[in-house]
């Protein structure tokens, strides 16, 4: 199993108020899975999101990623989990302006202490995957929109992750080149990428083969789609 | 690593130009103002230690010591003469050559120019003692001493300033009321701290007690040379025994004399120096300060800017010490250039500075200023830089990412 979390519970203390984020979720997700996370705004995907990316720590229960318990691991120890193990993609894309493609993919192999040569390499290599190798010297400005997301898609790519974890991916993009990015997606999940999408969209939901609903902290349907194969 | 983040930083600093260029101004004022007031003061001392080093490590120098403050020395004629200068010699082991001097300021004249000058009554051994010797003609002889001969030797000054025509040697100048010949003229020194050292009339010390008479001749300038510098210290203690005797001062009281030696005029003219450098070093402390503050200010601003990059790059795997070092070497980066830039300036500054004072010796930036003032810059990027970085290094992901 790639991913294992059980009982996890993400509790806020708002003032007098306690906001139970997380209330008690229990997920497993094996490799190669195209996962997507469904919910309305305060049903806790994002806090979810944010505890699988390893960019957060939960309260309390138990998460396990390749066989590694991260629950409970200090502020290096996830850095690195989310160096080697999280590829992020997000809805504003967070590149780095001005930095070009290249340098923007990068970002992870030098975090990697990966070489100069290496680095270059790895990086080009990434972009040419998602089809913009072409672009490389590029500063995010000179791009459009779905060119902006497919660098970031290449700078989740590069290291290699375990997950590709997509947080509103096609939110800032319009429909047709929302339907080029799902359709990458698609691509890289048959290739063996395992793909975590959260989404309040059920057109892009439709593209999972499993869909994950939350509503106020608890998985309320764990939907396995027969037969659901990627359509355009 | 270390050079991915200095290009970071280089394209930080680049992307504001002229915010990191306000920016460094405080680094660069002070880091100038070491430069040019190191580089002017390195100059003089330098001067001033081949000056005093041509008079020899053996030289000594006597001169009475008149301190109205002092109880001891009011209400007492404080002399110095020919006849102390002819005991220390008589009494006093390890010295070689001694050298009554005499001074008066008096008026040259030629024709129809006039000079201002000081006129030195010498003894036959002046230029064994102050290490000066004649250039053309000849230093006066026995004779010319034994009879108080109305002879003179000039510096090239007072040539050039009365315009006297050749043959120089041989002809007579007006000093005062007197006329001398002229038997001599001095090697060329050229200038020390602005002030010109061929300016002067040298008469056998001989003649000038027969015109000026006994009582201008109280109070005499003694030097002296030692055999070796071992006995230099031995010579000063018998001079301060002679000459205490002599003057008949009781135990307790402080002499009326003071006997300096050429490592203690260097010390004098090292600790005015020193004094000179210290205080420019607090007022450049002070505009290290202001800089380093300003450092810190626009850290802070930065980092505010780039919290989402911040969120960014630890979203994908920066530690908490990839991001403090990113903007502990960015805050490193900005002072150092600051400090070239500074270090640059205030060479040209010193450069202009010493050019602009007439009479003063070429700036000097010795290599210790540079490293200082760079290892200065340095520390105050690292001091000032840190917590501004630190609270980069502390922000969390997950705020940072959703940052506006």
């Amino acid at each position: 199993m790639l991913i294992s979390i059980k009982d996890l519970r993400k509790i806020y203390h708002m003032g007098e108020v306690v906001v139970r984020a997380l209330d008690g979720v229990n997920l497993e997700v094996s490799a190669g899975e195209d996962l997507a996370i469904m919910g309305p705004s305060g049903s806790g995907k994002s806090t979810l999101m944010n505890l699988i990316g390893c960019l957060d720590t939960p309260t309390s229960g138990e998460y396990i990623l390749n066989q590694r318990r991260v629950s409970d691991l200090d502020d290096a120890e996830l850095a690195t989990i989310r160096n080697q193990e999280i590829g992020f993609v997000f809805q504003t894309f967070n590149l780095l302006s001005r930095a070009t493609a290249l340098s923007n993919d990068e970002l992870p192999l030098i975090y990697a202490r990966i070489s100069v040569r290496e680095r270059h390499r790895r990086a080009r290599e990434a972009l040419e995957k998602v089809g913009l190798g072409d672009r490389a010297k590029h500063q995010p400005n000179e791009l459009s929109g779905g060119q902006r997301q497919r660098v970031a898609v290449a700078r989740a790519l590069v290291n290699e992750p375990s997950i590709l974890l997509a947080d509103e991916p096609t939110g800032n993009l319009d429909s047709r080149t929302s339907a080029e990015i799902m359709e990458l997606f698609d691509e890289l999940n048959a290739a063996g990428n395992t793909l975590i999408v959260v989404t309040h969209e059920e057109d892009i939901a439709a593209h999972a083969r499993r869909v994950v609903r939350l509503l106020d902290g608890k998985v309320v349907i764990d939907q396995r789609v027969e037969g659901a194969e990627p359509s355009a | 690593m270390i050079w991915d983040n200095l290009i970071i930083a280089l394209q930080a600093i680049r992307t504001n130009k002229m915010r990191s260029l306000l920016t460094m101004l405080g680094i660069i004022i002070g880091v100038a103002a070491v430069i040019a007031v190191v580089s002017i003061v390195q100059g003089l001392n330098h001067v001033i230690a081949t000056q005093f080093e041509g008079v020899g490590v053996t030289y000594i120098m006597v001169f009475p010591r008149q301190d109205l403050q002092d109880p001891d020395l009011a209400g007492r004629e404080v002399t110095l003469t020919y006849d102390d200068g002819i005991a220390i010699m008589e009494r006093a082991t390890g010295l070689k050559y001694f050298n009554p001097i005499f001074y008066r300021g008096e008026v040259t004249r030629s024709g129809s120019r006039r000079h201002p000058t000081g006129l030195l009554g010498v003894g036959p051994f002046h230029q064994e003692v102050s290490n000066h010797w004649v250039d053309r003609g000849r230093f006066f002889s026995d004779l010319d001493m034994q009879r108080a001969a109305r002879v003179c030797m000039v510096g090239q000054e007072v040539i050039d300033e009365l315009d006297l025509p050749e043959p120089i040697l041989g002809t007579d100048l007006i000093v005062g009321s007197s006329s001398f010949t002229i038997v001599g003229i001095m090697e060329y020194q050229g200038e020390m701290l602005g002030q010109n050292q061929d300016d002067f009339v040298l008469i056998p010390i001989t003649t000038a007690r027969d015109i000026y008479g006994v009582e201008a001749f109280k109070q005499l300038r003694l030097d002296f040379q030692a055999e070796s510098p071992e006995t230099v210290d031995m010579a000063k203690d018998q001079i301060r025994d002679v000459l205490r005797a002599r003057h008949r001062l009781p135990e307790g009281m402080r002499n009326d004399f003071q006997v300096l030696l050429q490592e203690e005029l260097l010390e004098t003219t090292g600790t005015i120096l020193g004094t000179i450098t210290s205080v420019v070093g607090g007022i450049v402390s002070i505009a290290l300060l202001v800089g380093g503050i300003g450092i810190m200010n626009i850290m802070l601003v930065s980092v505010t800017e780039r919290t989402r990059e911040i969120g960014v790059r630890k979203a994908v795997g920066a530690r908490k010490s990839d991001i403090l070092v990113q903007f502990l070497i960015e805050a490193v980066t900005i002072s150092l250039v600051g400090g070239l830039i500074g270090v640059i300036a205030g060479w040209g500054l010193g450069i202009i500075g010493a050019k602009a004072i007439p009479g003063f010796p070429p700036a000097h930036v010795p290599l210790w200023a540079i490293a200082l003032a760079f290892g200065f810059a340095a520390l105050v990027g690292v001091f000032f830089g840190t917590y501004p970085a630190a609270k980069a290094s502390a922000l969390d992901p997950i705020e940072a990412l959703r940052h506006e």
